[in-house]
């Protein structure tokens, strides 16, 4: 299989990637390749395209949800009951990077604990490194080479910040969207797009009080806004990511508001049969329109990428910053700054003047 | 650069390992923060999946001299042997000497200054090959 990009922050000639098998893997040589992925590597970029046509085969589930809903809580005591159910399971857990220091705290593995020592999972924790959406930019390529590596269920966790985390949708191919009691009113709920890109919705924290209340909010805004298949299938192109990750793939498969109290294990089963349950529905002919689509955005995505880039190379800084300057004095509106640098790109470099 | 903080042992004060991960991640790195009660065990299999520059452990129960040198061991049988290993907390001055024996990279006694431990970190990782 080929893909169009490379990794955008590191251009590198396309090569058609060798079939190689890919060898046994130790844990020590998958982290690593992680960790080449994620700086942009030439030589893990290399092992990542060739081994993308293994990737495929796993359930990749996203999980995303305020901070304080429990979705490390909830992935854990999902991944526990996998592994009873004798599927491997690897987690890639997506906290913020700070602005101001590019460092991050990356705390997740606090509530994942007893999943350290089994042999059947594997946790990596990864810092967005502000990039938008709730994933990093490297997290599909991290999940692909998850995948490819033979892990049976993917988790992707992401940031929490709450609101307009659908570029989950861009990697899982069934999202789960945790909520708790007490977190925002019913509009928070609406307003977010978040419950947009949910296939699960589950209400953590069940024991607490205004859980019902929530769960019934959630299924009311549901019902409201229950898309129908045409809503959802004409629109093509770099835009349509909500679209497609949006639940109704050619509709047939209704929303569950589940609720569980993920600390104690309850009502977690019923989420991992939701999340099989969902699986099946997108292999009965729902994913394959969903996963065309999704890849198609991968792909432009990466292809904006790569034009920026390659853009940002052939303009002359000096030009780039005078253009700046004068949308910083207000002589020029950005979008005409930008329109300028385009059209010394299409005359070859020689530097039009200013309007 | 990433690095792993983590309590080994049964004590229960987590501030000292909160001040380094902040530190740590204002100087600019990714800090995998795994929390309090940790074993040897877990803290070398955090450090393999997450493949870290360097693993800090903050301990003040008196372990020390038992837990230190165990994760070294098993950083080393997970083939980790190159990731440093420093520690913080209350340790003893007559129990570095030992401690540095068993491959514990350096000691940071209370009050050590964080630009102290965030240099050691940036002088001792090593260099990152792809």
């Amino acid at each position: 299989m080929r893909m169009i990009g490379d990794q955008p922050h590191r251009p590198m000639p396309y090569s058609p990637p060798p079939a190689t098998p890919i060898p046994t893997l130790t844990k020590r040589d998958l982290a690593r390749l992680i960790t080449g992925i994620e700086n942009g590597d030439a030589s893990a970029l290399r092992t990542l395209h060739a081994w993308y046509g293994r990737s495929g085969r796993a359930r990749i589930v996203g999980v995303t949800g305020a901070p304080g809903s429990g979705k490390s809580t909830l992935v854990t005591a999902l991944t526990k009951l996998a592994r009873s159910r004798g599927r491997t399971v690897a987690i890639v857990s997506v906290d913020p990077s700070s602005p101001f220091s590019g460092g991050a705290i990356l705390g997740d593995r606090i509530r994942m604990r007893e999943l350290f020592e089994d042999e059947g999972v594997f946790i990596r924790s990864m810092a967005n490194r502000g990039a938008p959406g709730g994933i990093a930019r490297a997290t599909a390529d991290v999940v692909a080479v998850l995948d490819a590596a033979g892990y049976e269920l993917i988790f992707v966790e992401t940031v929490g910040a709450g609101q307009a985390e659908v570029e989950v949708a861009r990697v899982a191919e069934t999202v789960v969207v945790v909520e708790a009691p007490g977190l925002g009113d019913d509009i928070q709920a609406i307003k977010a797009g978040i419950l947009e890109i949910a296939d699960i919705l589950v209400v953590n924290k069940a024991d607490r009080e205004g859980a019902e209340r929530t769960a019934s909010a959630l299924q009311a805004a549901l019902d409201l806004g229950a898309p129908s298949a045409g809503a959802t299938g004409g629109h093509h192109g770099p835009g349509s990511l909500r679209r497609a990750a949006a639940n109704a793939d050619g509709g047939g498969w209704r929303v569950p508001v589940l609720k569980t109290i993920a600390t104690e294990g309850s009502g977690v089963e019923a989420v991992l049969d939701a999340i099989e349950r969902h699986g099946q529905h997108l292999e009965q002919g729902a994913g394959v329109q969903r996963r065309a689509r999704r890849i198609e955005h991968e792909v432009t995505t990466r292809l904006r990428d790569l034009l920026l880039q390659q853009a940002l190379q052939q303009i002359a800084p000096a030009r780039y910053h005078a253009l700046v300057e004068a949308c910083i004095a207000r002589e020029l509106h950005p979008d005409d700054a930008a329109r300028a640098l385009l059209d010394d790109l299409s005359r070859g470099q020689d530097q039009a003047p200013i309007r | 650069m990433r690095i792993l903080i983590a309590k080994p042992g049964l004590d229960g004060h987590d501030r000292g390992a909160k001040v380094i991960a902040r530190a740590l991640r204002d100087a600019g790195m990714e800090v995998i923060y795994t929390g309090l009660r940790q074993t040897p065990e877990m803290i070398a299999a955090a450090a393999l999946q997450e493949d870290v520059d360097a693993v800090g452990l903050s301990i003040l129960s008196g372990a020390h001299n038992t837990l230190l040198p165990r994760v070294v061991a098993l950083l080393r049988q997970n083939g980790l042997g190159d990731v440093p290993v420093f520690a913080g907390g209350i340790i003893p001055d007559e129990d570095i000497p030992g401690l540095k024996a068993a491959g514990i990279a350096a000691v940071f006694g209370p009050g050590t200054p964080l630009a102290e431990i965030v240099q050691f970190i940036r002088d001792h990782t090593p260099p990152r090959h792809s």
